[in-house]
């Protein structure tokens, strides 16, 4: 799995004497890439496809108030711009981290992972207190279909950010214990990937349901 | 049971005794045959002591070819449950006029026909597509295994898992009445409060996780572990359309997880996505699902097309006719199942443009179809054309799918569509499509590529006792469904009252038995063939003549599929060097690194199955306890990094040189 960088191989590569062609690689040149970065990034479009559906169906009943609450009522945007920030400057440390894991500062590197999951845990306990504040006044999933979609999009949201931190406390163990072999910072920049399509999807979160919603 | 309600609600659920359906024969009866053909087998197993070699060998591996394999095995197993409910449907409905009832009540009739429809989509059609994507895929390529091994035996046991869920609807519990899509609000928890839509959605759920993952493994093999010099457009057509198959698999399967969830949500929580009131809106699912569910009926034919496009080459001894119009033709396939999910309820009322479009992009579909139908033809067009078995499934196909794509132009014309929307005429036209295209597809592709498997052909007298038996059983069973659906007579009904229409049943229930033949001759064939293995022992690994790379390695191949690499200059690889006088190496091996087996997919998979119990029962504890079970072998499995391991040089060097000899004492 180590950096195959070299291009593919064509035919070319493989001629014989006099350009007789050659039909079996006998020496070991050709070293097919590993896919895992590729597979992740298809594993996370079909996860956006999965949000796609879930902002579909809000578009589509996200006015269903049935004569309930409506964002307006709910939504405090301080609270959420607090809480968008957690996740933007989470994103933020992910990045110092990759840096360091470049120069191959595990401790340094370490740092801001940590940095990076205190962030991360700042957004689901704001976003846990928001929606507690909501079932308290009554604006429960089972209200109108607009909270049903409400909560099911940005539960579902939570529910990935979650999975990231305890994802990341496990990278992190497996640093402390394997060090920063190739396995690892490819795990890492896996994690990155996914801990930075959280932030935009959160950036469309914050902007269809939050933004809209009060403006 | 207990004295103490509280107590047994706590343990169990909504699960009771009553839930065992004692007091239904036709279920007794299946769970008597089921219970003993089940010891049978363990018994077997035990006796032959072949415990080990399948939990080493099969159940661990994480060998594309044995997974595929296994993958065709539960196809076929589940397709036998899956026409149990066709033959039950079509003798109720070819009794069931006037005074007579017929022997199946409502509820179980419709449990019936929900499951028939799950079973043969998720659990037949899928797993056979998988199947032979996992065994021909890599080995066209030129490749050793998949992109991610342990994740394709991940994949394969959680789709066992769905299908054992399934199953055991049959003995607790009942099955969804809802029809195999359950829209909502039938669906929902008013209408349907009992567990037949929980064992549907959490069936599909975990069966969707395997599916999403393999589709995910297999694009990462395609683009990434090609042979050396094969280019995009020098890949065989079957990997082509494998790769265009899971490019749909990736970005539809997504949608069914989420409306899923959405119906799972509604159910179990009270929401009210789909729901009547409260600002819920039922035809949101029917769009969702079908936005999924068009993609997945592209994602089921565009294999079988990848298939007749091998066979069609190679038993016509000729180069595939226009092989870059067969691949543009895929990919605007592809792009097009995106844009016609609407013309499965044109009856919504979206109004006429809405409408309109939807129906022209449906016609447009049937022109790249088409001439994918034509490519076919021109190369047999003054080929040297062998009858075997593969090839008259191939021919068959040809007919047979031709009438259905036909019916569906039609059905695509929103007037005609809101007359036979719903009728007996949509539901010969799907089968017809189904049956005639990815049924006849999937067994041409057993067919031609068993040799490869196994070692050995199979047996061609009852391979076409097999194929004859299909085809006409498939006029028999499905023409007369035309005619009823014109006739206005809708789909789904358990009684009729007008009796002129019976005689019509009765030729179909005949065309069922028919099949019903071909079945059996199917499984015979099986029999037939492990008996003579030795007379149709296939030595050179090239039964056919074949012209793309998996010919080219033995047949089983070897667990490293090749030895060397080959290296690719044309499209039809093996052909290319056959022609030019390539000469097998018969030195030089050396260690070849392999993935290693696991047992982890398999735990994950079983756990999967117990925890879906749990959910559809409300045994909330056992839910919650293997919940994280689930979350914990995961972790662990990934605290294991010794994944892969090497074949020895001296192992290579002896398997080949068995080769040298076989190849050398043929000669």
């Amino acid at each position: 799995m180590a950096a195959h960088s070299t291009a593919a191989l064509t035919a070319d590569d493989f001629k014989g004497p006099g350009d007789t062609p050659v039909f079996v690689d006998t020496h070991g040149k050709h070293h097919p890439e590993g896919g895992t970065m590729l597979g992740f990034w298809l594993y996370l479009m079909s996860d956006c496809l999965i949000f796609a559906a879930l902002f579909a169906v809000y578009a589509v009943l996200g006015r269903n108030y049935a004569a309930g609450p409506s964002p307006k009522d709910l939504f405090d945007l301080k609270l959420v711009a607090l809480n968008t920030s957690m996740l933007l400057f989470s994103s933020i440390t992910y990045g110092f981290a990759m840096l360091e894991m470049e120069k191959e500062k595990r401790g340094r590197m370490q740092l801001w992972l940590a940095v990076t999951g205190l962030f991360g845990l700042c957004f689901i306990g704001l976003e846990l207190y928001e929606f507690q504040h909501l079932i308290h006044e009554g604006a429960t999933p089972q209200r109108s279909a607009f909270l049903s979609a409400f909560f099911t999009l940005v539960g579902t949201h939570g529910l990935h950010v979650s999975l990231g931190i305890v994802w990341l406390v496990i990278l992190m163990v497996q640093v402390q214990m394997r060090g920063l072999g190739d396995e690892n910072k490819r795990r890492l920049m896996c994690l990155s990937m996914f801990w930075h399509f959280l932030d935009v999807v959160w950036i469309g979160v914050f902007t269809f349901v939050y933004l809209m919603g009060v403006l | 049971m207990f004295s103490n309600p509280d107590l047994q609600k706590l343990l169990f659920g909504r699960l009771t005794l009553d839930a065992v359906p004692l007091h239904e024969p036709i279920l007794l009866i299946t769970f008597a045959m089921v219970g003993l053909g089940g010891l049978a087998v363990l018994g077997g197993l035990t006796y032959f002591r072949l415990w080990g070699p399948l939990w080493r060998d099969w159940f661990t591996s994480v060998d594309h070819k044995k997974i595929g394999i296994m993958y065709i095995v539960l196809a076929l197993v589940m397709l036998l449950r899956g026409f149990a409910d066709a033959l039950m449907m079509r003798a109720q409905q070819a009794m069931a006029f006037g005074p007579n009832e017929g022997y199946l009540p409502p509820h179980h009739y419709d449990q019936i026909f929900t499951a028939h429809g799950v079973i043969m989509i998720f659990f037949v059609a899928m797993p056979l597509v998988t199947g032979l994507m996992n065994f021909v895929v890599p080995l066209q390529i030129g490749a050793r295994d998949v992109a991610f091994p342990f994740l394709n035996n991940f994949s394969f046991w959680m789709t066992v898992a769905g299908a054992v869920t399934v199953m055991a609807s049959l003995f607790v519990g009942e099955f969804a009445r809802t029809g195999w899509l359950a829209y909502p609000p039938l669906s929902g928890p008013a209408m349907s409060p009992g567990v037949g839509v929980d064992y549907y959605i959490w069936a599909l759920q975990i069966a969707g996780i395997g599916t999403l993952l393999s589709g995910i493994n297999l694009i990462a093999t395609i683009v990434k572990m090609r042979a050396p010099g094969m280019g995009m457009m020098r890949m065989p057509i079957f990997t082509w359309t494998a790769l265009c198959t899971n490019i749909l698999i990736v970005a539809a399967f997504p949608i069914l997880t989420a409306v899923l969830a959405m119906l799972s949500l509604d159910r179990y929580v009270g929401t009210h996505f789909f729901s009547n009131d409260l600002g819920g809106n039922p035809m949101m699912y029917v769009n969702l699902i079908w936005i999924w569910g068009h993609p997945e009926v592209y994602i089921l034919i565009l294999p079988a097309f990848g298939v007749f496009s091998e066979i069609t080459a190679t038993f016509s001894r000729k180069r595939l006719f226009g092989y870059a119009s067969m691949v543009y033709a895929t990919v605007v396939i592809t792009i097009l199942s995106y844009l016609v999910w609407l013309h499965h309820f044109f009856t919504m009322g979206s109004g006429a443009s809405v409408n309109s479009f939807f129906g022209i992009t449906t016609m447009i579909i049937s022109i790249p179809t088409g001439a994918k139908i034509f490519n076919w033809l021109f190369t047999m067009y003054k080929g040297r054309i062998d009858f075997d078995v593969p090839m008259l499934w191939t021919v068959g196909f040809m007919v047979t799918f031709t009438v259905g794509g036909m019916t569906g132009v039609l059905l695509a014309v929103p007037p005609a569509d809101f007359v036979l929307h719903n009728s007996l005429f949509l539901i010969a036209h799907f089968h017809n499509v189904i049956i005639g295209g990815v049924l006849f597809g999937m067994l041409a592709g057993i067919t031609y590529w068993f040799p490869k498997a196994f070692g050995y052909k199979l047996d061609a007298f009852w391979g076409k006792m097999s194929f004859w038996f299909w085809l006409t059983g498939f006029w028999f069973a499905f023409m007369p469904l035309y005619i009823l659906g014109l006739m206005g007579v809708t789909r789904r009904v358990q009684h009729f009252d007008d009796p002129s229409l019976q005689i019509w049943f009765v030729i179909a229930a005949f065309g069922a038995f028919l099949i019903l033949l071909g079945i059996a001759s199917f499984i015979v064939t099986l029999v037939v063939s492990f008996l003579k293995r030795e007379e149709l022992r296939d030595l050179t690994g090239d039964p056919w003549n074949g012209r793309t790379l998996e010919w080219a390695t033995s047949s089983p191949p070897p667990d490293y599929n090749f030895a060397f690499t080959p290296v690719v200059h044309d499209h039809d690889a093996w052909w290319d060097m056959k022609k030019r006088g390539y000469v097998r190496p018969v030195s030089g091996f050396s260690k070849i690194h392999m993935p290693r087996g696991t047992a982890t997919g398999l735990i994950l998979g079983m756990i999967s199955i117990v925890f879906s119990f749990a959910m559809i029962w409300y045994i909330w504890w056992l839910a919650a306890l293997t919940f994280a079970a689930l979350v914990v072998v995961t972790i662990g499995h990934t605290f294991n990094y010794a994944r892969d391991f090497y074949i020895h040089a001296d192992e290579v060097v002896r398997t080949e040189n068995a080769r040298t000899a076989l190849l050398a004492e043929r000669v």
